[in-house]
């Protein structure tokens, strides 16, 4: 066939004005911006509470940051392998993509004002007395982090739009060149995300400890953000199919296989964080080990009690999605694979957050501002991708492979 | 597709025939016939492709594999048995201090156990699909049959069997007919030509 022929029911497949749906980026957006507003509010009444606040407003972004990288992930490996299954989800993730640009928007400023609060390797005196700092400082100065940063947002922002952009044409057009530029860009784009994800974490996560290192931090990093990319991706597709926009286009297979991505790479997590905590056990070199230890109890000379957070994060992100996501029946479940998928993106949130609090906080402690900015940047997340899903039809209309997507069956 | 079960009763001297085999032109036609045969209530029968038919199970109205419990099962035992054994050598046979570190040191046990996880869920898989399909089955009955060749090609057989409880020779054959069979014929139960020899599927 010349072109995709429509074979699906438009009038569907698209969000109608006056709609739950339609009033949700609004809705989102304010409550987005009443939170962040609040939380602005409350990180000026005092030093503490601004040091909270950035600390707060790191997890909340890296959080929803994370959803749209890994749906930035999906969307090339999709390309690069001229996948059939998922295109009928494949604009989904486009869209959730397309909100890392706001998340720049969230994470600068924010970031610009508590540097000095966040990171330790800031403060020139600390370098001044301090070997393993002054030997870091080539790579950990506010020059080059900020260069990188910029850099890494660029990459992103300009693959996501890319991506969304062409496959968007493809519904105007039904051009078949598109999918091939888009197959033959994609692995340049994987490379590019590879790179630009894994120093993200070293310098955004990795360095809030900097003396700490773990060379296997990038990965880490990496194994949550698919996590939560899947997580979000399997909520919002289920969203859509209960409100009966995909009724009829997502079926069992489609479900199915979220679920075993999901339950793929939950152990491919498990592996990757029991991999780097079992290399800088059994070594047992001191710069090494302080960075778990102030994630369990701690040394006699400087006691920490992170050890709870720690152990849920094992139950939680692994033990038990190990094994509730294992049957088939569960992952055809809708149900119960919601609760699966709304369980990982909990998990993904805790897993964030045991990365940076301990380097406010050496006891375990709840902040009011951690929930405000959840709700703060959340919202606005919400709004960014409600309002593109809007824009557009909710699938590749005219994507080639979109029959065979439709037709999908396991085994 | 499906399953090669050779369960000829004890006294299968009493049945002149394996069963009826069918041969359908169309992976579609095939899956309608299924769902007749499903539908007609017959028990002791098996659709035969030479390439996987999607959705065939459900029109054959086969149960759930029973496997994963199998894969289940074994890999947990073989991680158990992976922890198990560590535990005993460094607690009790051998107990030996390494690096200052406790001799219950159940980190260092993670990579066996999970590896041996992994080879008691793949042992499970491979072994327990062996047994579920009676492997490894020389021969068939269905193999006298010289048009059934045609499985590795293009061949799309129903073959019910005679033991089946609504199995009838002359009915059960032209039910299959009326379903679109390009050719239905009689396998036999034992080979003509090599007869007392008690080979074949006897």
């Amino acid at each position: 066939m010349a072109h995709g022929p429509r074979i699906v029911d438009l009038d569907r497949l698209v969000i109608r004005p006056g709609s739950g749906w339609a009033r949700l980026p609004l809705v989102a957006g304010g409550v987005g911006a009443l939170f962040t507003v609040v939380s602005i509010v409350l990180a000026r009444s005092s030093p503490e509470d601004a040091k909270q606040f950035f600390h707060s407003w790191l997890v909340a972004v890296v959080f929803f940051l994370c959803i749209g990288l890994g749906s930035l992930f999906f969307v090339l490996i999709h390309h690069a392998t001229k996948a059939g299954w998922g295109v009928v989800v494949r604009r989904l993730a486009e869209n959730l993509a397309c909100a890392v640009p706001l998340m720049a928007v969230l994470f600068v400023p924010v970031v610009a004002l508590g540097m000095y609060d966040l990171f330790h390797w800031t403060h020139a005196d600390a370098v001044a007395d301090d070997r393993l700092l002054q030997v870091k400082e080539p790579w950990l100065n506010e020059t080059g982090f900020w260069l990188r940063t910029a850099i890494y947002f660029a990459v992103w922002s300009g693959l996501a739009l890319y991506y969304r952009s062409a496959s968007r044409r493809q519904d105007e057009s039904g051009d078949e060149a598109l999918s091939r530029r888009m197959a033959r860009f994609s692995p340049v784009g994987v490379f590019l995300f590879a790179v630009t994800l894994s120093f993200a974490g070293f310098d955004w996560l990795m360095s809030l400890e900097p003396h700490w290192y773990s060379t296997m931090f990038g990965v880490y990093f990496f194994a949550g953000t698919v996590i939560s990319a899947f997580a979000a991706l399997t909520v919002l597709t289920l969203s859509l199919d209960f409100t009966g926009h995909f009724r009829g286009v997502i079926t069992g297979e489609h479900l199915h296989d979220l679920g075993k991505l999901l339950f793929a790479f939950t152990v491919f997590w498990a592996y990757i964080a029991f991999s780097q905590f079992f290399l800088i056990w059994y070594a047992n070199i001191p710069e090494e080990t302080n960075w778990f230890l102030s994630r369990l109890h701690g040394t006699d000379l400087n006691p920490a009690d992170w050890r709870p957070a720690t152990m849920l994060l094992a139950i939680g992100h692994f033990a038990v999605p190990f094994f509730f996501l294992m049957p088939r029946t569960i992952k055809r479940n809708r149900v119960l694979l919601l609760i699966g998928a709304l369980w990982m993106l909990a998990m993904h949130l805790w897993d964030v957050f045991w990365l940076v609090m301990p380097n406010l906080h050496r006891e375990m402690t709840f902040s009011l501002l951690d929930l405000t900015s959840l709700l703060g940047v959340g919202g606005l997340f919400i709004a960014m991708v409600s309002w593109l899903m809007g824009r557009g039809a909710l699938l590749p209309t005219r994507d080639p492979r979109l029959v065979e997507s439709l037709a999908f069956e396991n085994i | 597709m499906g399953l090669m079960q050779l369960d000829v009763p004890e006294a299968s001297g009493g049945y002149r025939h394996y069963g009826v085999l069918a041969r359908f032109r169309t992976a579609k036609e095939l899956y309608r016939a299924c769902e007749a045969v499903r539908d007609a209530g017959y028990s002791k029968w098996d659709a035969l492709t030479p390439f996987p038919v999607h959705g065939l199970e459900k029109a054959m109205g086969l149960k759930p594999s029973k496997l994963p419990f199998v894969v289940l099962a074994t890999g947990l035992g073989g991680a158990g048995l992976g922890f198990g054994l560590q535990s005993w050598v460094h607690i009790m046979a051998y107990p030996l201090v390494i690096s200052g570190k406790p001799l219950f040191t159940w980190p260092a046990f993670v990579p066996v156990t999970f590896e041996l996880g992994v080879l008691g869920a793949a042992l499970g898989a491979v072994l327990g699909m062996f047994a579920f399909n009676k492997l490894p089955t020389y021969h068939h009955p269905l193999f006298r049959s010289p048009n059934f060749a045609r499985v590795t090609d293009d061949g799309l057989f129903i073959a019910i069997e005679a033991w089946d409880p609504k199995y009838d020779d002359e009915d059960t054959a032209e039910f299959l007919s009326g379903l679109g069979a390009a050719e239905v014929e009689h396998v036999p139960i034992e080979d003509p030509a090599d007869d007392g020899d008690g080979g074949g599927g006897a």
